[in-house]
């Protein structure tokens, strides 16, 4: 391989999945948000699934 | 009775884990694998990097975070998220739909042709010419280029049972649910594709010639950057290769509960897609360098992408090396788990779709679904012209079906109805990573632009000149036809009535409630 396609490679390799890496490194240090906006966890009217009529 | 008391809640992903193999699972398809090399390769080797990270950064994650929010935010499958939006836009949602109807009948085939490599692979039936094996003996296609008629009903057994097979088993997985069928077909095989496709790559990097393949892969050719078309064409990846735009992404969003991180795991989906694109690249060029050197010929006059490179080239690869049967199980088994997970996704899109739209039970929609698009699968795909009507009816929907819906859902969604800062705030509202407002102009210009401009080149290109040297006539109806189909198709499903429950679903609200007192009622 010339050097040139050699540092190509590494680049890409280096950009793309340190970019994998660090993304789940990210999420893995803050999973979720410990501040949401008011309501959003038991509405169970917003939640709720569709109405059935195929019987 | 009430509706409460009726109904289900709306099924959703167990966790972060179980939504990004899923949505990985989506995204990492047939064509990270036989699409991106070759088109790395014809666009500037190394030098296409830089296009395509751009295109991954300005567009790519944009528009797979305009899908997460219109599918976290407005609780359904495209019709029902896009109806949230404004009610007419239900007939853009159902475009989507019938994107995912047109390519599902056809992506099963592949899958099942993949299916059957797997097995030849074990005894490299396909001897010492693979292309004489694969479009004479396993396809037994029609010689279109002369008297033959260009669509026939000569059923093919080798290509019929495997694909009735697929169909059987995406029916299974979609009839156990969300949890039970998607989720978990995805946590096997994921996992299983990096696995067998990591140990695919390290055996091909290990090959004599694997050097010279990846030079020709790398080797920048800078002047590229100033070609207009190397840009579209990076843009072009990007945008299929991320399963966006055509309703997959919203719909699983859409089964996330409402209080989940969708930025942070969008970025994990992103990069995994790409980072085994790269994977592919590595693999595949190192494959083609050492049946170049076995064949005393140059890399790029092999068949480097597409049906010709899963099927042709690569069993002459495999033939050619040593503990090759192993080897080729790698590869086709690779192609069977990245094209089924794709397909459970595609295919899922209908399904919530009809479950939404008809009230129907996942049972029913999934039974309707499987019934009537495996029929249509079978008839159009397993015949000694499949090949032929999938190469078009491919071509079509893919540049200009979904290239159309994405154009159509950045006009809409940010320009029309100005939607664009409520999805931003849904974002950021639920997320770790913060959206700036550089993403306004990724959605409202660099995307619909770029897209625009690759539009209207396909167009003219096929107004010119007939696709694949095609019967124009044929084209007409099978290629023009499958647009026709989709907007038809759309305006239909549409124009029934919806029977499903319709309440408002937007969660947070929008724009921010500030007052307490109106806090305490929205926490209610």
């Amino acid at each position: 391989m010339s050097t040139t396609a050699i540092i190509m490679m590494v680049v890409a390799l280096l950009v793309v999945w340190g970019g994998l890496t660090l993304a789940i490194m990210a999420l893995r240090s803050k999973p979720e948000r410990t501040d949401f906006p008011p309501g959003g966890v038991d509405d169970h009217r917003e939640d709720m699934g569709i109405i059935e009529h195929d019987t | 009775m009430s509706a409460d008391n009726q109904t289900a809640p709306r099924e959703q992903f167990t966790g972060q884990v179980g939504f990004i193999l899923s949505a990985i699972g989506s995204a990492v398809g047939l064509g990270n694998i036989w699409r991106f090399p070759g088109v790395a390769y014809e666009n500037g080797g190394g030098a296409f990097l830089v296009p395509y990270l751009i295109a991954l950064l300005t567009a790519g994650i944009p528009i797979l975070f305009l899908d997460y929010a219109i599918g976290h935010r407005f609780r359904g499958g495209a019709p029902q998220a896009f109806r949230r939006i404004k009610g007419w836009l239900e007939s853009l949602g159902w475009f989507q739909v019938m994107i995912c109807i047109v390519i599902a009948v056809y992506y099963a085939a592949v899958v099942a042709w993949a299916a059957s490599f797997f097995v030849y692979s074990f005894g490299l039936d396909w001897g010492d010419d693979p292309q004489a094996f694969f479009f004479g003996e396993h396809l037994q296609l029609a010689d279109v280029g002369g008297a033959d008629p260009w669509l026939t009903f000569d059923f093919v057994a080798a290509v019929l049972i495997p694909l009735v097979l697929v169909w059987v088993v995406v029916i299974a997985v979609l009839a156990a649910g969300v949890v039970k069928g998607v989720q978990r077909a995805n946590i096997v095989f994921i996992p299983l594709l990096l696995v067998a496709f990591g140990a695919l790559v390290v055996r091909a990097l290990t090959l004599d010639g694997a050097a010279e393949g990846l030079n020709a892969l790398f080797t920048p050719q800078w002047d590229a950057l100033g070609d207009p078309d190397v840009w579209i064409a990076a843009y072009g990846q990007i945008f299929f290769s991320l399963s966006v735009a055509f309703g997959i992404m919203i719909t699983y969003a859409s089964y996330r509960r409402r209080r989940s991180n969708m930025t942070g795991p969008g970025l994990v989906v992103a990069f995994s897609n790409s980072g085994f694109e790269m994977l592919a690249g590595l693999g595949v060029f190192s494959a083609l360098g050492f049946l170049a050197l076995e064949q005393g010929v140059g890399v790029g006059e092999l068949g480097i992408a597409g049906v010709g490179l899963a099927f042709v080239t690569f069993p002459a690869i495999v033939s050619e090396m040593p503990a090759g049967a192993l080897f080729g199980a790698l590869f086709f088994g690779s192609l069977v788990m990245a094209g089924f997970t794709s397909l459970v996704s595609i295919l899922q899109v209908v399904s919530a779709a009809l479950q939404e739209k008809f009230a129907l039970s996942r049972t029913a929609a999934v039974l309707w679904l499987g019934g009537v698009l495996g029929t249509v699968s079978v008839v159009g795909f397993s015949t000694t012209t499949g090949l032929i009507l999938l190469d078009t009816v491919d071509y079509w929907v893919n540049n200009m079906g979904i290239v159309a819906s994405a154009i159509l859902m950045c006009v809409f969604v940010v320009w029309v109805y100005r939607r664009a800062p409520e999805l931003r705030y849904h974002l950021n509202a639920v997320s770790t990573t913060q959206l700036g407002a550089w993403w306004y102009a990724c959605v409202g210009a660099i995307i619909p632009v770029m897209l625009g401009i690759m539009l209207v080149q396909t167009i003219l290109i096929r107004i010119d000149e007939p696709y694949g040297d095609y019967d124009e006539t044929y084209l007409l109806y099978a290629g023009w036809g499958t647009v026709a189909l989709l907007v038809v198709g759309a305006i239909v499903f549409w124009a029934f009535r919806w029977r499903g429950p319709d309440l408002p679903r937007a969660w947070p609200p929008y724009p921010p409630v500030e007052d307490p007192a109106v806090r305490k009622e929205a926490s209610r």
